[in-house]
């Protein structure tokens, strides 16, 4: 059966691609966003995945308001990124895993979640940074089976169901019938707010507390509502359910290897974690 | 039985893009998707007029558009991920964005959000 070796976690603001094409990793602006890296490279040397299952929200490239599904699901052979309006540059193709991808579906389906399921399914900044933060080479060592969480129409789902949804997806990989050591990633946050008045809202103490009940209670998140999540993390903080779901398919007993916290980076909080299963 | 209404508008300078916005700004929030496409781009920055009435925004929306002015967008219906689309077309980033909504120069924005950093 197929493993679960670990987690990262890590915030995707469009930026960090810019400062990567300009070579600005080690301005002072930027490097104490890019110090928080060359740990997490060095676990993924010796954790050696095949697969990384990406938890992220889509900021309409693939999803538009015509059809926003709460919760979607990959199955395509290849997904690639597009100009997404502002010219972010453009990264190789991702090759999709397909059997992963379909056994999630029959699996969640199963365990009564309605997702979606996309045989063709562009991937912006939200997938592509990640990746291209922990493999800078651009040559992408693992497969790639994309979840795609709604947090740009209200109604949201709520974290209690992003956590069980995680929780069924790393149910799921466990009972895959592969030898495939797979990776678990969760893309966003953590707090910022680009809307508003109240544009640029940071809340340090909330997403330390958060980063710190990953390992010390998985389910702290939950006592929140969306509003209230809304409220203290920013109304794109809220991608911090991404981290949610993605910490809900690593084991119980999940360990901090490393972690990195910087504000801010653009407008954001910037946050970087290692787990592992 | 009751229902428990998610979504409000009580977090002071905070707008929910919940289905009141996505209902009211649908034609401003298509217009701004299509400006994932460079051609689209440069459609709107060659015929602005035309282009706005190819996607039907009403006066609020036109006039919202023609201000560059991201509150008044935003009260017309305009959602963030699909607006910064359009910030895109004048290069504008996050914190000139920020700036704006928020009435101080792109200087003091930025001060703000580092100053969060030390807190």
């Amino acid at each position: 059966m197929a493993r679960i070796v670990g987690g990262i976690f890590t915030s995707h603001v469009p930026a960090i691609g810019g400062a990567i094409a300009k070579g600005a990793q080690d301005t002072p602006y930027w490097k104490p966003f890019f110090d928080g890296f060359p740990p997490v490279r060095q676990w993924l040397r010796d954790a050696r995945p095949d697969v990384a299952v990406v938890f992220y929200n889509d900021h309409g490239l693939n999803f538009f308001l015509d059809k926003m599904p709460t919760f979607a699901i990959g199955a395509a052979p290849e997904y690639r990124n597009a100009d997404e309006g502002w010219g972010i540059p453009q990264v190789p193709a991702f090759r999709g895993e397909e059997d992963l991808s379909w056994h999630l579906v029959e699996s969640l389906v199963a365990e009564d979640f309605d997702i979606v399921t996309c045989q063709e399914m562009k991937v912006d900044h939200a997938l592509t940074l990640p990746f291209s933060l922990l493999w800078p080479d651009e040559r992408w060592p693992v497969t790639v089976v994309p979840v795609c969480i709604n947090t740009v129409l209200f109604p949201l789902p709520s974290a209690r169901r992003c956590l069980a949804l995680g929780r069924a997806v790393g149910r799921a990989v466990e009972r895959w019938a592969s030898d495939s050591r797979v990776l678990v990633i969760g893309s966003g946050g953590l707090s910022h707010q680009l809307e508003g008045q109240r544009a640029g809202h940071i809340n340090k103490a909330f997403d330390l507390a958060f980063m710190d009940s990953l390992t010390k209670d998985p389910a702290w998140a939950t006592q929140y509502s969306i509003n209230d999540l809304a409220r203290e993390a920013g109304t794109q903080g809220i991608e911090l359910l991404n981290w949610l779901a993605a910490r809900g398919a690593l084991a119980d007993g999940a360990r901090e290897l490393h972690r990195n916290y910087h504000i801010p980076i653009s407008n954001t909080a910037a946050a970087t974690m290692l787990l592992e299963s | 039985m009751t229902h428990t209404r998610q979504v409000h508008d009580d977090i002071p300078g905070t707008p929910l893009f919940d289905g009141r916005s996505a209902r009211r700004g649908y034609a401003l929030n298509r217009m701004c998707y299509s400006f994932n496409d460079e051609a689209n781009r440069a459609a709107f920055v060659a015929d602005e007029d035309g282009y706005c009435a190819r996607y039907g925004l009403n006066a609020e929306q036109r006039e919202a558009i023609r201000a560059r002015n991201v509150l008044q967008l935003i009260a017309a219906g305009g959602n963030a991920y699909y607006l910064a689309k359009f910030a895109g077309i004048f290069k504008l980033d996050m914190q000139d964005i920020g700036a704006q909504q928020t009435g101080v120069t792109k200087d003091a924005f930025r001060e703000k959000l580092a100053a969060a950093g030390r807190s």
